[in-house]
């Protein structure tokens, strides 16, 4: 574990730093960095746009990593993997293109209860502008997801596409994503998974998956911020229009109109993130030095202790599944990367920032999943991430402080 | 940022001091005015209003009392973290008995004095939720537009 922790910067800081907030933001190893200061003292130069040799460098700097990220999820074509700012971006890109082209007065959309802002409010706006309905699927009282509804939902034969979280950011649970696409495939709606949370906590195969979009972003696989990544099946990314109009995504531009480039230019529109490319890739090349066995072995042992831990403070209450579960019977499949929480009579502004004070990082509020929160009742939880680096003595030193904070306000 | 305390205050109230103040958690665990209800020989006559915090669920209401343009009762109830809770607490006593005029010059910096402690922009709203709720009561009870936040916290 101290190999592990002694290759990020922030890490090795002095006091040891409790960072619990990877959720959020996964910190960032020497390698990205080294990376990324590489591509800037030697590549740095736009991309596709030059003849001159570090025009050439950056080029190949930046397909190589398109190509790390094809392998990475197993996409079948490169040019299926799309850089973008961010995940949210991936999605809206999906929603304005795909949702604009395809969907039409009468067709639905549905998400789950467990969606992140990003992954309902370009749903939203369709909604609005197309005439278009939502239809949710809510949880049972472990943070699963009722598959009933979705069925009832998919059976109305309205549904054309079923918007997904592969991870809650808020419970650390996992929709079964098999089993949804292949519901969903059967009545003829696509899938689009929102992976911002999973793709640190798990392997994905986005062909064993067969879903039709997947978008995630870098920051919290522990590369730069500012990078995002959207896979679509090709055949479907090549019939879908432009999203954003300028450099780079066309093939011909006249005075009186434009045709677009091919894939994956066509969705690249403007300079796109290279340096930030470069260092997502960088640390997928980092990652993969690791079995997903052992980084999920850890990362679960963590998870165990913390549910263990937590349950040991009076008047805590783990949400989800993670408070329901029994040690002993602990799900390996089902939980990952985080749980919240929230403390009687402590609102988790002040706890958070009486631990952040001590050097704890945790988050506090809604997580931006504000429809998740209405569900179960309650204004803003507190949040515990992990990710490869946590270590046991940091949940220590957080629970020690969780019960200090709760004596300090309620002596 | 806000306007106009980046002066001497700042000096007073280092960031590194605890924003859990004894002062604070006081007036959080003991708050002044707290009542679910408006005071009873106000009943009639009060003006009630409600704010809320959306990003953390923070949540104020006051009942107010004004006759001769002046507060002759302010009771309050809420929901939320120690600061929001504990600056209404105290703004209720700073209140009572204050003048429309009075009111209408109340700053932030006034309820950043009350507290006295280093108020950062992450802790903004929770401070000045009460401030902006009697702000909108006292502008419903002159059948005026309710201010926005960007008012209440001086940068509009």
């Amino acid at each position: 574990m101290d190999a592990v922790r002694r290759q990020f910067p922030y890490l090795r800081a002095k006091p040891q730093p409790v960072y619990l907030d990877s959720a959020a933001m996964a910190q960032v190893p020497d390698a990205v960095l080294d990376a990324v200061n590489a591509w800037e003292q030697s590549s740095r130069s736009n991309v596709h746009r030059g003849m001159h040799e570090r025009a050439e460098a950056s080029t190949i700097a930046y397909e190589s990593a398109r190509s790390t990220v094809q392998t990475f999820i197993n996409a079948t074509h490169a040019d299926e993997i799309i850089f973008t700012k961010s995940c949210t971006e991936a999605i809206n890109l999906v929603a304005r293109s795909w949702g604009e082209q395809n969907l039409h007065t009468g067709d639905a959309v549905v998400l789950s209860i467990l969606e992140h802002h990003s992954n309902i409010v370009p749903w939203q706006q369709l909604q609005e502008r197309k005439g278009i309905d939502i239809l949710w699927v809510d949880m049972d009282d472990e943070g699963g997801l009722r598959y009933d509804q979705l069925e009832t939902h998919l059976q109305s034969g309205r549904v054309k596409l079923v918007a997904i979280t592969a991870l809650s950011n808020v419970l650390g649970t996992a929709p079964d994503l098999p089993k949804i696409i292949s519901l969903a495939h059967k009545t003829g709606a696509l899938v689009s998974v929102d992976a911002a949370q999973a793709i640190a906590h798990m392997p994905i195969d986005v062909q064993e998956l067969d879903c039709d979009f997947l978008a995630f972003s870098g920051h919290k696989l522990y590369a730069p911020t500012g990078v995002g990544v959207l896979y679509g099946k090709r055949e479907l990314l090549q019939s879908m229009p432009p999203f954003l109009g300028g450099g780079m995504m066309i093939r011909n531009v006249t005075t009186e109109g434009f045709s677009p480039a091919d894939l994956p230019a066509k969705f690249e529109a403007g300079t796109p993130p290279i340096a930030q490319a470069v260092g997502l890739a960088a640390a997928i090349d980092w990652l993969k030095q690791y079995s997903w066995k052992d980084i999920q072995t850890h990362e679960q042992e963590i998870l165990q202790l913390t549910i263990d831990r937590l349950k040991s403070i009076p008047a805590l209450h783990i949400l989800g599944a993670a408070g329901n579960f029994q040690f002993s019977i602990f799900n390996f499949q089902f939980l990952h990367g985080c749980l919240s929480f929230t403390l009687s009579s402590v609102h988790p502004h002040d706890l958070t920032e009486i631990l952040g004070r001590k050097g704890i990082a945790l988050r506090a509020g809604h997580h931006c999943c504000m429809p998740l929160h209405k569900r179960l009742g309650i204004p803003a939880s507190n949040r515990l991430s992990v990710g490869i680096y946590t270590t046991k003595e940091e949940i220590d030193a957080c629970v020690k402080a969780i019960l200090e904070a709760q004596k300090k306000l309620h002596p | 940022m806000r306007k106009g305390d980046s002066g001497s205050a700042e000096k007073i109230t280092p960031l590194t001091m605890d924003v859990y103040a004894e002062n604070v958690l006081d007036h959080y665990r003991h708050p002044r005015n707290k009542s679910q209800e408006p005071k009873t020989k106000v009943q009639d006559s009060a003006i009630i209003h409600t704010e809320e915090n959306l990003s953390c669920g923070d949540t104020v209401t006051v009942h107010l009392a004004i006759e001769n343009d002046r507060i002759t009762s302010i009771s309050w109830d809420g929901t939320g973290c120690a600061i929001s809770q504990a600056a209404m607490s105290m703004l209720s006593e700073e209140s009572s008995g204050k003048s429309i005029r009075e009111m209408e010059v109340l700053m932030p910096q006034n309820v950043y004095d009350l507290l006295g402690v280093p108020i950062g922009p992450r802790r903004t709203k929770c401070a000045l939720l009460g401030l902006h709720t009697v702000k909108n009561a006292m502008r419903k009870h002159a059948g005026k537009e309710m201010q926005r936040w960007t008012e209440t916290m001086g940068s509009s």
